[in-house]
């Protein structure tokens, strides 16, 4: 990366990538490999080769007391690099190392000028799209579950 | 600023290629003396040879501080490198170093900068990986021990000059003591503290 960039960018293309991870890392490889299909891929090389392995999960008692050790989830990464220098890093949960490839590939072609808007529109929005829609289709069929109970107020003073 | 764009890759094949070069080193230490190769191809830093990289994908981890000689840490590639591919840390004090890197070996420090291991954790003494000019070309050496039948000789170039005379002190201390491991680009040939020099040819 150029050493120059202002910080505005550096935050700008900071939350470009965090954006299309937090995208990427929820959709299904399947939908990952049918969108970049679209894309003629650049040259790349595999930095670091995908391999899984555990994170400690943490959490909080009642959400913001003490840390406490939840348990240890399968995490799976790579860190791909093109042919002009990006490199892109994939974690994903499960151990399906291909996805964390496939996302540390498009983490890398969101960092390049030339391919940054390609895959922005091609792959990171449409899977957006479909990501909201899943997540509204289930916040639906929860909310046709919903009961609504009442207090009634028993007795007359 | 990151610069791991310029970091050269690990192994392509992690486990296989680990699995082989673990073997290249059993082997390496199980017949001293002999010359065994490093087939797994990884990418290397610049001061590094092709050998000492595989070892280092292969041994070092999170748990293993390694020391690295003023020729090796001459380029902030190495530790980079280690940093990223092994995720080992690289410390200044070699008393505490499970492995300690040598690039320069003439230069290499004494011996008692590094870690012996104790009685009860022999196990616990810094392993020095040397970087060597020639295994084959120097002027031969006859060596005996466990794992070597009768006597062998190693034609590698030592270096420093004195280091099978410094080298005596694993005698003295078995069963603490330092393994050495010479490499040169994919050869390596390791010398164990059980190892003894006999005579210089």
């Amino acid at each position: 990366m150029a050493g120059n960039e202002g910080l505005a960018d550096e935050t700008g293309a900071q939350a470009r990538r965090k954006a299309a991870m937090a995208v990427l890392a929820h959709s299904a490889t399947a939908d990952i490999v049918g969108h970049l299909a679209d894309i003629a891929l650049p040259d790349h090389e595999n930095l670091r080769e995908p391999e899984n392995g555990l994170v400690m999960v943490r959490g909080r008692v009642g959400g913001d007391g003490a840390p406490f050790n939840l348990g240890e989830a399968t995490v799976s990464r790579a860190a791909v690099r093109l042919s002009t220098g990006e490199v892109g890093f994939g974690y994903t949960l499960g151990r399906d190392r291909e996805k964390a490839r496939l996302i540390a590939l498009c983490d890398a072609m969101v960092q390049s000028p030339e391919l940054g808007g390609a895959v922005e529109a091609k792959v990171v929005a449409p899977l957006r799209a479909a990501m909201i829609e899943r997540q509204n289709q289930k916040a639906a069929e929860t909310a046709a579950t919903r009961v609504d109970f009442y207090t009634l107020v028993r007795g007359e003073s | 600023m990151t610069t791991v764009a310029e970091l050269p890759a690990g192994f392509a094949d992690k486990v296989l290629s680990a699995q082989s070069t673990f073997r290249s080193v059993m082997d390496a230490m199980a017949r001293p003396g002999s010359i065994q190769r490093i087939t797994s191809a990884a990418g290397t830093p610049l001061a590094m040879m092709q050998g000492v990289a595989a070892i280092a994908l292969t041994l070092f981890d999170h748990d293993t501080p390694i020391w690295l000689d003023s020729k090796m840490s001459a380029t902030p590639d190495v530790g980079r490198w280690l940093k990223f591919h092994t995720s080992a840390p690289v410390v200044g004090d070699s008393s505490i170093a499970s492995f300690a890197l040598i690039g320069d070996p003439t230069n290499l420090p004494a011996l008692d900068c590094f870690a012996f291991g104790s009685s009860e954790y022999p196990d616990r003494s810094t392993t020095l990986i040397l970087q060597v000019a020639s295994l084959n070309d120097g002027s031969p050496v006859e060596l005996q021990g466990p794992g070597i039948d009768g006597t062998t000789t190693l034609r590698a170039s030592i270096q420093p000059a004195d280091l099978f005379e410094r080298l005596s002190i694993n005698a003295v201390l078995f069963p603490s003591g330092i393994d050495i491991v010479l490499v040169h680009d994919d050869g390596i040939v390791a010398i164990p503290r059980t190892t003894r020099l006999v005579r210089r040819g």
